[in-house]
């Protein structure tokens, strides 16, 4: 293999990655200039060897001249894996030291935020049902994403994924069998439609968009990690503002408030689990 | 060539190569140290306490926007891929590289991108090929492979994979490793030292 230490230039890239961000956000209005670097390089890369290009400025060319391009590109940038039930622990943690502050109110509103295709809104919906609180629950569900919306609203997931998500299930606490949550159908497995009925999926970005309303619970799992520093203290503060008094802020388990302005103002309720509670 | 960071990869047999490895690292060594182990997916701590038994260097599981620091081991937690930035470590959920997450291949390339020929790559002992390509990459923008001599390792795959994809990788007994750190990593001194003259 030719070694090209002479030839790659790190600042040449990056130069070319923020112009073509830069370029993105000005024709389309879609920001992804405070991205995370290396992971949206990666994604980048994945895009232009697909295509057939062999430089950042060529696909740059290709997604500001061709707005099919453009939507490849969204769906590269702005979808994030998911699965029902990740971190089982995590809902265990849930099912224990969240749900009973929950049990002392009348109403409960739980946003959702970049719930992707929605494996975990329907897990939470599950869950708040089993707890015998989903009645009095509204879970607001965003993302960024349109497509990724409209796939969670048809609630199918993939039926070659029913035996993790079922291992995932019973050791998140699950109560009863999760086969009695969805049938084989189209191809897939088509969840209970009326765990959706306090669901309400709505586009959001979180990146330029505003608070919309006061939550009891925040859920914001492995999203911020697709943002560089800046961006995260920026969406801390939307929560922040965004939560009720002693309101619960759930992140994923490898994210942290250390270093955030607002690390002060929370409580870790249970660790290792990254579920704290707004205290000032 | 000063060297800025340590990148290692494993999976098979890592444990007893990277407790080897590590144990012979002193306390006060300089670089920082990423490490990709590949393990179950729901396999907690349990590794991180392992490591830190064998090792007077810190051991600490990576959170996301962790800060890269000098004679700590960056382990990768399971299920999540570790992106080097320049100073500190990302993650990311992103599917599966060649059926594993966290990716060997993900984390040294980004290694590759942040820190050029500053980057050490060590692939150890493994049952996939996972981390050739990523080693091919390290090679690629200048900076130093190295792999553990197969006769040595538990499992010879990754390393053969290994030295198959970066011909010009040196090839090194395990015992070999920490003492070829220790040695590069204090060529920083010495460069400045030949500066000056």
């Amino acid at each position: 293999m030719e070694t090209d230490r002479q030839s790659f230039k790190p600042d040449l890239e990056r130069i070319e990655i923020e112009l073509l961000l830069e370029g993105v956000f000005r024709h389309y209005g879609f920001d992804f200039r405070a991205y995370a670097y290396a992971s949206i390089r990666r994604r980048l890369w994945k895009r232009i060897e697909e295509e057939g290009l062999s430089s950042v400025s060529a696909l740059q060319e290709r997604v500001l001249h061709e707005p099919p391009m453009m939507e490849k590109l969204l769906l590269d940038l702005s979808i994030n894996v998911t699965a029902m039930y990740r971190d089982p622990g995590f809902y265990q943690t849930f099912r224990e030291h969240v749900v009973p502050l929950l049990r002392t109110y009348p109403f409960i509103r739980i946003w959702h935020a970049g719930c992707s295709t929605g494996e975990e809104v329907y897990s939470m919906a599950i869950l708040l049902r089993e707890e015998g609180l989903y009645d009095r629950a509204r879970i607001y569900a965003t993302d960024i994403n349109e497509v990724v919306l409209q796939r969670a609203k048809g609630g199918i997931f993939p039926l070659e994924r029913m035996q993790e998500y079922t291992e995932n299930y019973m050791r998140a606490g699950g109560k009863r069998s999760f086969s009695e949550y969805y049938t084989a159908k189209y191809g897939g497995a088509l969840f209970d439609q009326s765990l959706t009925k306090n669901v309400v999926f709505s586009q959001h970005n979180l990146v330029t968009d505003r608070s919309f309303s006061e939550f009891n619970v925040i859920l914001c799992r492995n999203v911020l990690i697709y943002f560089d520093k800046t961006l995260q203290a920026k969406v801390h503060g939307l929560f922040y503002d965004s939560l009720s008094m002693f309101g619960v802020l759930a992140l994923g388990s490898k994210e942290t408030l250390r270093l955030m302005s607002h690390e002060d103002c929370y409580q870790q309720i249970a660790p290792p689990e990254k579920i704290f509670r707004k205290v000032r | 060539m000063p060297y800025s960071i340590v990148v290692v990869g494993t999976s098979w047999g890592g444990l007893a190569a990277l407790s080897t490895l590590l144990h012979g690292l002193p306390g006060d060594f300089n670089l920082p140290i990423v490490v990709v182990q590949h393990r179950g997916k729901d396999s907690e701590r349990l590794l991180t306490e392992l490591l830190q038994d064998t090792t007077e260097l810190m051991v600490c599981e990576i959170e996301d926007k962790e800060a890269l620091t000098p004679g700590t081991v960056h382990l990768a937690p399971s299920n999540y891929h570790v992106l080097v930035e320049e100073g500190y470590l990302s993650l990311n959920t992103d599917d599966l590289v060649r059926f594993s997450r966290p990716s060997i291949d993900v984390m040294f390339t980004s290694a590759a991108d942040a820190y050029g020929a500053r980057a050490i790559g060590i692939v150890l002992t493994g049952a996939n090929e996972d981390g050739a390509r990523g080693l091919a990459h390290i090679a690629k923008r200048g900076g130093m492979a190295l792999v553990q001599d197969p006769k040595t390792a538990e499992i010879p795959i990754m390393p053969l994979a290994a030295i198959k994809a970066v011909p010009g990788a040196q090839k090194l007994p395990l015992d070999a490793i920490a003492p070829k750190l220790v040695e590069v990593s204090q060529e920083r001194s010495k460069v400045g030292a030949r500066k000056v003259v």
